[in-house]
């Protein structure tokens, strides 16, 4: 029993770097992205491939799944992040569906199999293997993000992007580099997924692209929704009680997604801007402007 | 000196600017009317660099600034209020103003990261010019409110504000007096008197006349795109083409 919530919480951990990392694009910036997942996979792989082949040492492997996972955010931003909100929804859709393709079709990645028996971290002389530990490794990296997130949202710079959110044509005439501040905004996030990917891909030591597909991108994206655009401490709970809900709903088998599905949609009738947000989910991008 | 030379703008088909030049020299107030749809917006948008023109030159100084993002402008001293007030709606009364602030942040892009002292006394800084600049145009003590919950009125002087934060050289006003009652449009007057000794050239655009007449020293006049007239005030209301054009020509009508 306690190994089982050792194991929720830690994937809880896991999640809220995830969460807390897009809602800086949809809430924070106000960008749509829908595909999420494919940088904590990229991360995953990137992670588990240098551990694998060169034997980087965890913190080595980690750094490396954010340099890449941000270089492919940065990648995908500079050219992507100037086009109106219902293009950038169908690029970043499109984008997850490709990465999905890729880790199912390369060679080096495993092909559907994945990569299995990736080293479980162990450095400074600590085994991270048993799961009490492994939350602590978790723990510590997520009050890590949160203490940088929350800086930067409070800062100057969360208001710029909070300005872009609101009015970016205006934003841009109170001289606000609103492109600049989008692409570091996608890197940065794309970046902290793969962060998480790397805490993952090392505590189950098996990936395939199974875990990093659209569903998952949605999944971070209701996360955020029910916990709150906009809130770092909603991103949080989003992310918990969306771990801990179908664990929960376990026993009701066949109605487990019913269930789900409907409290979802209840409570986002209920309280549409989320449980701690102030701003609803951004449709504007499903409203053609003339 | 702002100043626009030959500067067009066609929309497919419709021709919002025809040729049009003239010059804000720093210290003055200058007013650009005309009729409903003559062009004035568009003119602005095309200073602002929302809309790129057609044709024609817009230099502030020196600075040629066609083909200058919005946010480049900005920093060269270009700041804007809009016909339709458009606040940041997610943010108090407060927040929006320090976004006027963006452009003179004295703590580096990383170091506002940082717990450092100097962050903070920045930040008190800020909130202090902030709750100056509000205190001028008549909001204190609303800073805590929501930007959205304003009456209108507030919500035009907000926009004010924010614009007034970015310490510019050069204001865009459009329809400022779009609106308000007449005593806010007194007090509205008496604060873009009060913007000339702090260094702020006023380029506005109005339809209120009482204001127009009574504020700006030179007045420019649109009409369907093209500059009809400029000048004093009183030279432009004797004008004998600005009459019809706000009165109308018959040999318009069909
Ligand atoms: N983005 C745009 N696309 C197409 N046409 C436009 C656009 N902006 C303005 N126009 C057209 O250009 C002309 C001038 O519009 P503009 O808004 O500049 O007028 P205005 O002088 O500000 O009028 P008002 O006093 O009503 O505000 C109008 O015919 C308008 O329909
Ligand atoms: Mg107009």
């Amino acid at each position: 029993m306690t190994a089982y919530v050792l194991h929720l919480a830690i994937l809880a951990g896991i999640y809220i770097i995830l969460t807390v990392s897009i809602n800086l694009i949809i809430g924070y910036a106000g960008q749509v992205s829908l595909g999420h997942a494919a940088f904590y996979g990229i991360g995953a792989y990137a992670s588990a491939l240098v551990s694998l082949h060169w034997h980087f040492p965890f913190p080595a492997a980690a750094l490396t799944a954010m340099l890449v996972a941000g270089l492919c955010g940065l990648a995908l931003g500079l050219p992507t992040l100037r086009l109106k909100e219902d293009y950038l929804a169908i690029v970043t859709l499109g984008f997850g569906v490709i990465v999905d393709l890729v880790f199912l079709n390369l060679e080096f990645t495993g092909g559907p199999d994945g990569l299995p028996g990736i080293p479980p971290p162990s450095f400074w002389g600590i085994d991270f293997r048993p799961p009490w530990l492994y939350l602590i490794l978790v723990v510590v990296t997520v009050i890590l993000v949160l203490i940088f997130t929350y800086r930067l949202v409070d800062s100057y710079h969360g208001r710029a992007l909070r300005a872009i959110r609101d009015h970016e044509i205006t934003a841009q005439v109170m001289g606000i580099n609103t492109p600049a501040y989008k692409v570091v905004v996608f890197t940065l996030a794309a970046a902290l997924a793969g962060l998480a990917g790397s805490l993952y891909a090392h505590y189950i030591t098996f990936i395939n692209p199974e875990t990093f597909g659209l569903h998952t991108s949605i999944l971070i994206l209701a996360m955020v929704v029910l916990g709150g655009m906009g809130s770092i401490a909603g991103s949080v709970l989003g992310a918990v009680i969306l771990t801990i809900l179908p664990e929960m709903l376990r026993q009701a088998h066949a109605y487990q997604e019913l269930i789900y599905g409907g409290l979802l949609m209840l409570l986002l009738i209920w309280r549409p801007e989320g449980l701690l947000g102030r701003g609803k989910l951004s449709l504007k991008f499903l409203k053609r402007e003339s | 000196m702002l100043e626009v030379n030959g500067l067009s703008k066609s929309f497919g088909g419709v021709q919002a600017l025809t040729d049009v030049s003239f010059a804000v020299a720093a210290g003055e107030i200058v007013g650009l009317i005309g009729p409903n749809g003559a062009g004035k917006t568009t003119c602005f948008n095309l200073i602002n660099g929302l809309l790129p023109p057609s044709a024609g030159e817009i230099r502030l100084g020196s600075t040629e600034m066609v083909g200058l993002p919005p946010y480049r402008r900005a920093r060269l001293g270009l700041a804007r209020t809009f016909q339709n007030i458009q606040l940041f709606g997610g943010m108090t009364v407060l927040e929006n103003v320090l976004t006027g602030y963006h452009l003179h942040q004295q703590v580096g892009v990383f170091a506002a990261l940082l717990p450092l002292p100097m962050v903070s006394r920045a930040r008190a800084e800020n909130r202090r010019l902030a709750l100056e600049f509000l205190e001028l145009v008549g909001l204190g003590g609303k800073e805590d409110e929501p930007a959205e919950a304003l009456a209108y009125g507030d919500q035009r002087r907000l926009e004010i504000a924010r614009a007034l934060a970015q310490q510019p050289q050069f204001l865009l006003m459009d329809e400022p007096a779009a609106g308000l009652n007449p005593r806010e449009t007194e007090d509205l007057m008496a604060l873009m008197e009060k913007l000339l000794p702090l260094g702020i050239t006023l380029l506005v655009i109005e339809h209120d006349m009482t204001l127009v007449m009574g504020l700006c020293h030179r007045i420019v006049v649109l009409d369907h795109g093209e500059v009809i007239a400029a000048g004093a005030p009183r030279d432009i209301r004797r004008d004998p083409r600005v009459i019809e054009a706000y009165l109308g020509r018959e040999e318009d009508e069909p």
